[in-house]
């Protein structure tokens, strides 16, 4: 790559792709408060005034407003659209025209075809006869390659939300990239990429190549499609509304091509911030021009959408997209990476009202600056709308340049991607090892068949290795099946606009994912700190429990149990560890559902910590709903307790408090400094 | 020694300054009608606990409170339990933890020596008292709480003597402790006290009434409403009318 002509401090990055070598070396730490942030512009009011009435009408017209049912959607399968031209600082739209939803059948035609008929619209005919003809999608892969166990269990939610029919998501494209190279020197350095790589033609090198070259083309379109706009992305951005439109032109490119489950954007604000500080130093632009750009390009990332179905959407609890940015954290130089920008993104919340896309992500750590804390806290109270992850515990893995995708998944941005799992449920998994791998509800044979447990009592030892056994059986059945699923991904649905922003030789992790965590610590303290005696109906099948006595709940701050929780995790990922993943993944855990807790429960049967049938898991690592008495703090401790390093894809916790309950409400008390008598 | 308690709450952000780890004592003598906490009224009742199972409970999440927070009993009464609290409070201050009592002061008494000992030595634990004062007049005192507030107001003088931070807490109930003569007078009392460091004036609230009922008891403000919030921010100038100018008194009498 020839050096770049540049007036930012030099390093690394000008040679090479490197965009964490620009941001060390060329980055202001912001140490001051939220005083500078300038409010809305009468565009960007007017704008917004639009898109508040194209949800009105999407929502009136029972969720859906327009889709596209004749053109697959491509990079550049769409011309322009706009929301008002003239008053657009940031543009791009999916498709030729806002809130119209774009056909992707490369996931799966039938997946594609339902999200139409569901919504009242109809792909067009020639379209379902190529994608059922003449190209196999993902999703007609996984299933000619399943085998019929994996079908079992499928239908059975013992593995449950599988990206076999849909787009896995989860991979994070360095967006900035765009912004800094210009898309000509990342053709050039991609060029060089293909070029260096083996020259004996395995199966994995020839996949590389043909990888490669896609990538480029992706490459390419990004140019064509931004071109399209009136705007030439070939070479490096020249200041901070360039690169905001740069980074966005990437993300877009992302979103025209997969309808993942998570589509995330990255860690932006900071690289973005040293083009807002040069400009504003040169006078090219004011705070006031440089708030709109990022209120423009927020608004353009809470207009995403994809053609989805209404189990879809079940399972997710809405429609989200999970555009996730990650901001703020420390460097590990020590210098927290909190800028005006960080500051600029949050105030969308205000320009813009709150809201839950994109998903804003605060890389917390203690040593974050007083004037950012005191901001996110207040945002937090008045908006709803942060999420926070521990950058003090993400950062001892993945360094200062990663991003998360999702909720929890922590990736470095452009060197590290992640083949998204979904989850195993623990809970069904207990009640197999009860019942010898019959399915409590369906009174299937699904599971291998181990001997039940015998009598009428639960005896602590005798349940948990016959659960340690379903377990292996469930982790290799899982584990296998997402070999499969991505296999096919890779094959039929490649994410080529995404991996054109990785480097060559990515990481890969290989997700997995558990729910029913607390049912389960909380069952098994039930066998072994009270009498759980079970109940069986006309077939032999345990269908409910009589516990008698109280036994220590997950939530509580209470080894006895939250040992049983750190247990579980760590039993359930050593016995992933032990199978082989697809492109040698690093295999890895979450225990994240926020949203698919209320469907996995539904498939679940009666539990022996006292849940009934069908009733709601706690989401993520959450203990089960009001078990917890002993106080937020207690609570969170038990979570904490988790080993990280056996659930790195992430733990969560969803946390809810009244805002009266954080404190005072500050007009009626604030301590002493209330009580100001000099006056 | 063993401390009666009714439970323990690990994340308290109302119960003193910054995130406090909270000790409900179990019993109480006073009857206050609009009392939220019925529960910890029974003397005999609660679990038996040790100082030290308390603090290391506390200490699991110390990083929590660690940051202007601490540990806050409460109840109940706590001065019903003075040996306890001594004990409780010798372990926190050897391990730095700021302390607070959240007391009705009912429990003072002026004339018994002995307590005065304990407390006086309890006092030298105290970081900060939160005196909840329900009402300044005797009377109405009486009508709401079955008891005298003699010995509180005492407690009170007691406190500015020891030189003990104190906060005072008072909650505004529509048509019972919102008359401005008495919250004029309230605040002309505690103007005196050069130990006073915040002015807690709490809204009252019905959320209490539901646990009456489930514990089968009466609830004897049925029917008085929620306090507005804005009413009460100009009830609460009330009462700083009445510190401040008491607080002028004094400087021109000096």
């Amino acid at each position: 790559m020839k050096p770049i002509e540049t007036d930012f401090v030099r390093g690394k990055w000008d040679k090479e792709v490197n965009v964490r070598d620009f941001i060390q070396r060329n980055y202001h730490p912001y140490d001051g408060d939220d005083s500078f942030l300038a409010g809305a512009t009468q565009n960007t009011k007017d704008l917004w005034a639009i898109v508040l009435d194209l949800q009105k009408q999407e929502r009136e017209a029972g969720g859906v407003l327009d889709m596209d049912t004749k053109v697959v959607s491509t990079i550049t399968s769409h011309g322009p659209g706009y929301l008002d031209k003239s008053k657009e600082t940031i543009v791009g739209f999916q498709t030729d025209k806002p809130f119209k939803r774009s056909l992707q059948p490369y996931g799966g035609i039938r997946m594609a075809e339902k999200a139409c008929s569901d919504n009242g619209y109809e792909v067009d005919p020639e379209i379902s006869e190529f994608f059922s003809t003449h190209r196999k999608t993902h999703n007609a892969g996984c299933f000619d390659a399943y085998n019929a166990e994996m079908r079992a269990c499928r239908s059975s939610h013992i593995i449950t939300g599988l990206p076999d029919a849909y787009g896995r998501g989860r991979i994070i494209g360095d967006y900035r990239r765009v912004a800094l190279y210009g898309i000509d020197r990342l053709i050039e350095d991609k060029q060089e990429q293909k070029d260096s790589t083996g020259r004996v033609m395995t199966d994995d090198v020839i996949r590389l190549r043909e990888e490669i070259s896609e990538q480029m083309v992706a490459l390419k379109m990004m140019k064509e499609m931004a071109a399209s706009y009136g705007c030439d992305i070939s070479n490096p951005a020249t200041n901070v509304k360039e690169a905001i439109q740069a980074v966005y032109f990437g993300y877009l490119c992302a979103v025209k091509e997969q309808n993942g489950a998570a589509m995330s954007l990255g860690r932006t604000s900071t690289f973005l911030d040293i083009y807002a500080e040069r400009d504003l130093k040169n006078g090219t632009f004011t705070e006031e021009q440089i708030q709109e750009f990022i209120d423009h390009f927020i608004m353009k990332l809470r207009c995403i959408k994809f053609a989805r179905t209404p189990e879809y959407n079940q399972i997710f609890a809405g429609d989200p997209v999970w555009v996730t940015e990650s901001l703020a954290g420390v460097g590990v130089d020590g210098r927290h990476m909190v800028t005006k920008m960080s500051f600029r993104y949050l105030q969308t919340l205000y320009n813009l009202g709150a809201s839950p896309e994109p998903n804003l992500t605060v890389l917390w750590s203690t040593r974050l600056p007083e004037g950012f804390k005191r901001f996110c806290a207040k945002t937090s109270i008045e908006t709803s709308s942060i999420q926070y992850e521990n950058d003090d515990l993400m950062r001892a893995t993945h360094g200062d340049d990663y991003g998360i995708a999702c909720c929890v998944s922590s990736m470095v941005i452009g060197k590290e991607m992640q083949f998204f799992g979904a989850r195993a449920n623990l809970a069904k998994c207990l009640l197999y090892a009860l019942n010898g791998g019959v399915d409590e509800v369906t009174k299937k044979q699904v599971g291998p068949k181990y001997r039940p447990v015998q009598g009428d009592v639960l005896d602590y030892d005798d349940v948990v290795s016959k659960f340690v056994d379903m377990m292996e059986w469930q982790a290799d059945v899982y584990v296998n099946t997402l070999n499969i699923i991505h296999y096919m991904h890779d094959k039929y649905c490649y994410e080529r606009a995404e991996m054109a922003l990785h480097d060559r030789d990515v990481k890969r992790y290989f997700a997995t994912g558990v729910a029913g965590l607390s049912i389960v610590a909380d069952s098994l303290s039930a066998i072994k700190y009270a009498k759980v005696e079970v109940i069986r109906d006309e077939d032999g099948v345990i269908v409910d429990f009589k516990t008698t006595g109280d036994f220590p709940k997950y939530g509580n701050d209470d080894d006895r149990v939250d040992e049983i929780a750190q247990w579980l995790v760590h039993t359930f990922m050593t016995a992933v560890r032990r199978h082989h993943t697809y492109r040698n993944g690093i295999p890895t855990t979450s225990i994240l559902t926020i949203t698919s807790n209320v469907t996995y429960g539904k498939a679940t049967g009666n539990t022996p910590d006292g849940r009934r049938k069908g009733q709601p898991f706690a989401p993520g690592a959450n203990p089960m709903h009001g078990r917890d008495t002993h106080g937020a703090v207690a609570s969170l401790s038990s979570v904490s307790k988790l080993p990280f390093k056996d659930a790195q894809d992430g733990i969560s916790n969803t946390f809810t408090i009244i805002p009266g309950a954080l404190g005072k409400e500050d007009q009626v008390f604030a301590g002493d400094i209330e009580l100001d008598l000099n006056k | 020694m063993q401390g009666r308690i009714h439970s323990l709450e690990s994340f308290g952000t109302v119960d003193g300054p910054g995130t406090r780890f909270v000790v409900f004592v179990q019993g109480c003598p006073m009857r206050c009608a609009y009392c939220h906490n019925p529960d910890t009224w029974e003397m005999n009742g609660g679990t038996l606990m040790e100082p030290s199972y308390i603090i290391e409970q506390y200490e699991r999440n110390s990083a929590f409170y660690a940051n202007g927070g601490g540990l806050t009993v409460t109840g109940g009464e706590p001065l019903m339990q003075i040996d306890f609290l001594i004990d409780l409070f010798t372990l926190a201050k050897e391990r730095g933890i700021h302390t607070c009592i959240d007391s009705s002061g009912i429990a003072f008494n002026p004339d018994n020596s002995s307590q005065r000992e304990k407390l006086d030595k309890l006092m030298g634990l105290t970081d900060l008292v939160m005196l909840d004062i329900k009402h300044i007049d005797p009377e109405k005192h009486r009508d709401l709480t079955q008891q005298p507030n003699t010995n509180i107001l005492k407690f009170a003088e007691y406190l500015n003597e020891k030189h003990v931070d104190m906060w005072i807490r008072h909650v505004v109930v529509p048509g019972i402790t919102d008359d401005d003569k008495y919250l004029y007078d309230l605040g002309y009392f505690i103007g005196q006290f050069e130990n006073l460091k915040a002015l807690d004036v709490l809204p009252y609230h019905t959320m209490g009434e539901k646990k009456y009922e489930s514990l089968g008891m009466e609830y004897k403000l049925k029917g008085v409403p929620a306090m507005d919030k804005s009413k009460l921010l100009e009830k609460k100038q009330v009462i700083l009318d009445g510190i401040r100018n008491r607080r002028k008194e004094s400087t021109n009498q000096n």
